[in-house]
């Protein structure tokens, strides 16, 4: 029983930055713009955060600093690819490429340090309840954060007049700049959010998942994020299952090295990856259903004629 | 204000100039950088813009480095010119590293005296087997089940960096090696025969050359290399001229896949002399830069292979020379793209001064 309430929380746990990241995606994607930058804005984003939370010694100022990060990253690329109309799969990749080498080159000042002694954060009486206490209620704030954020952005897009703008925009930009919608402010500030949620991702991984930070730490999260919006055909609430599918894939993992199975770590750390491209290929069986559900002008330029 | 207005045709003078502009920018980032850093900028520059260029010994060390950007680069620029987005090379040329290592480590233990020149095809072979079977997966993932090649050429990345691990750290180790992840050395027969005495640069530089030749009369000479193209532009017009986006797909894939796997087999049969869990170490990546740098053209691949290992090269030299973390490299290497790719911008459209209303 106590095994199996671990496994929730260290579920629960892994899948949270994949969940906040996810939906980020999903909010830019929403708008009509692909940033295959998720992993470089991650990097950025829990370098910063590391770092910031290291010099300040407050957790919330670096998670605020990563989700700042993120978001400027997020807005160069947001400028390339809405204002210059470069190649939004080039620029993204050009983002996670940059992240990746810049990361690894100011970060070796903080390879090997250590943040101050971690914050309890259990809530008082309802961590004592047997099993559901320590499988939930002994988790980091962003794990309850991540739930409401999933309400939160399924509310805008469905039940706000700013949450319809935003999906017309993704659907057909150019109806919406016909009835006088200003298409790219509103694409870049959608990007920009995507930015500061992968950001507030990659934060958690090196304040409050890790809590070290390592080059490369973030190990292709920022893309499994971007197979999520897939896997979750463009819908909030399925970013949050997925993402939990894959924290539990990555803890069963180590659950099952715990429980003496003879595999050799290696393989079962492909487990994730391989996790992805199996769900990939359910999803994708079905090109007439990913079309469906697809924001019609994904990845596609738009160049209004002003 | 300025505002961007399209050009009724591309500018051929601009595709051109861009890659040009491009490096004048990285220079210009890369000097205010130095003096950022408190570190003397004349220094700093010459260390990546002279040094990997002086004398005989630098420049076989340049095409050294330049053997498997050439190869990769070429292979994706073929994808990404039918609009096939292989950006899992790296995986690819892992996969032929263990391939081509795997039987480099036969011949080892066979102790079969098979001759330098007989070997070196041989693990040519087993490098684009290897790399072509993996680029294989993807292309059958997406031709069947329409799964994106982007994400599953990506995470096979890691699954490839997870089975070479795996490999050294298990079946492949060297038992004597003091329990170090790593095979034994390569038996002396097996390694790529160098062209210089003494120097490291090894017969699969003039491979390289020869492919990007190769790639040129296939992509402008021939009938199929059109075929394979319009589907990246115009794949409504691909599909009217009756040319299979799914031969495009397979085609271009398990090309790349194979291009990346010798690169990788050359690399551990060439200056690795061995497995071990650091064979990965960004070509894959880097050959994506040098794809769009080259404009995806076979020569000016060759070309931006020669400026990106020169970023690479000096990247390792200044950890010695100037006090700075070789990643360094990686920092100029996506400022490159980044101004390539704004530059690009004044290929489609052209900047016009308006007056605001």
């Amino acid at each position: 029983m106590n095994e199996l309430a671990s496994l929730v929380a260290a579920t629960l746990s892994a899948g949270t930055p994949l969940a906040i990241a996810g939906l980020g995606l999903l909010v830019n994607e929403r708008a009509g713009i692909l940033n295959l930058g998720a992993e470089g804005m991650m990097l950025v984003a829990a370098l910063t955060g590391f770092a910031v939370c290291f010099e300040t010694g407050n957790d919330w100022i670096g998670f605020a600093a990563g989700a700042g990060a993120g978001a400027l990253v997020a807005a160069c690329f947001g400028w390339l690819v809405i204002w210059l109309n470069t190649n939004q799969y080039a620029t993204g990749l050009a983002v996670s490429l940059f992240g990746g080498g810049f990361t690894a080159f100011v970060g070796v000042a903080y390879v090997g340090k250590k943040l101050a002694e971690r914050a309890d954060y259990s809530i008082p009486l309802l961590r004592d309840i047997p099993f559901l206490g320590p499988a939930l209620f002994r988790q980091h704030p962003l794990v309850y954060f991540t739930v409401a954020a999933t309400a939160g952005i399924a509310w805008f897009l469905y039940r706000t007049r700013a949450g319809l703008v935003l999906r017309a925009i993704g659907e057909s930009p150019e109806s919406a700049h016909a009835l006088g919608y200003p298409v790219r402010p509103i694409r870049l500030l959608a990007v920009s959010v995507g930015g500061a949620m992968c950001g507030l991702a990659g934060a958690y991984f090196s304040i409050a998942y890790a809590p070290l930070w390592v080059e490369g730490m973030v190990a292709g999260r920022g893309w499994i994020a971007l197979a999520l919006t897939v896997f979750a055909t463009w819908r909030p609430a399925r970013i949050l299952l997925g993402a939990y599918l894959f924290g539990g894939v990555t803890m069963i993992q180590l659950h099952l090295q715990g429980m003496g199975v003879n595999i050799a770590n290696q393989l079962m750390a492909m487990l994730p990856y391989l996790a992805t491209v199996i769900v990939l290929v359910l999803i994708s069986r079905n090109p007439a259903w990913i079309r469906l559900n697809m924001p019609a002008s994904l990845g596609k330029p738009f160049f209004p004629n002003l | 204000m300025i505002q961007l207005e399209a050009r009724t045709a591309p500018s051929l003078a601009m595709s051109v100039l861009s890659p040009l502009v491009a490096l004048l920018v990285t220079v210009v980032v890369a000097g205010l950088l130095f003096v950022a850093l408190g570190k003397d900028p004349v220094r700093g520059l010459s260390v990546f813009l002279v040094e990997p260029f002086n004398g005989t010994r630098a420049l076989t060390e340049l095409g050294l480095k330049a053997t498997p950007l050439v190869l990769i680069s070429l292979g994706l620029a073929l994808c990404y010119r039918s609009n096939v987005w292989n950006i899992g090379a790296e995986g690819q040329f892992l996969l032929g590293a263990i391939t081509g290592g795997w039987l480099a480590l036969w011949v080892t233990d066979s102790g079969l005296a098979i001759p330098r020149w007989a070997f070196f095809p041989l693990v040519t072979l087993a490098g684009a087997l290897g790399g072509g079977l993996w680029a294989g997966v993807v292309a059958f993932l997406r031709d069947r089940f329409h799964a994106s090649e982007i994400l599953v050429s990506l995470m096979l990345v890691y699954v490839a960096n997870l089975l070479l691990s795996y490999l050294v750290f298990g079946p492949w180790k060297d038992p004597n090696g003091f329990n170090f992840p790593q095979t034994v050395n390569f038996a002396a027969n097996t390694e790529i025969p160098r062209l210089v005495h003494g120097m490291r640069l090894n017969a699969g530089f003039p491979v390289a050359l020869a492919t990007a030749l190769a790639m040129w009369l296939f992509l402008f000479r021939t009938y199929g290399g059109v075929q394979l193209q319009v589907g990246g532009p115009a794949p409504a017009a691909a599909r009217y001229a009756g040319f299979s986006s799914r031969t495009a797909l397979w085609m271009t894939l398990v090309t790349s896949g194979a291009l990346a796997g010798v690169a990788g087999a050359y690399e551990v049969a060439g200056p690795m002399g061995q497995l071990t869990p650091h064979v990965a170490t960004g070509y894959g990546f880097t050959a994506i830069i040098v794809a769009f740098v080259g404009r995806l053209h076979p020569l000016g691949c060759v070309l931006a292979s020669g400026l990106l290992s020169m970023f690479l090269i000096g990247g390792e030299l200044a950890q010695s020379r100037v006090g700075l973390p070789s990643a360094l490299s990686g920092v100029f290497q996506g400022v490159l793209l980044f101004s390539l790719l704004a530059c690009d911008t004044l290929i489609l459209y052209r900047p016009r001064w308006r007056r605001t209303a």
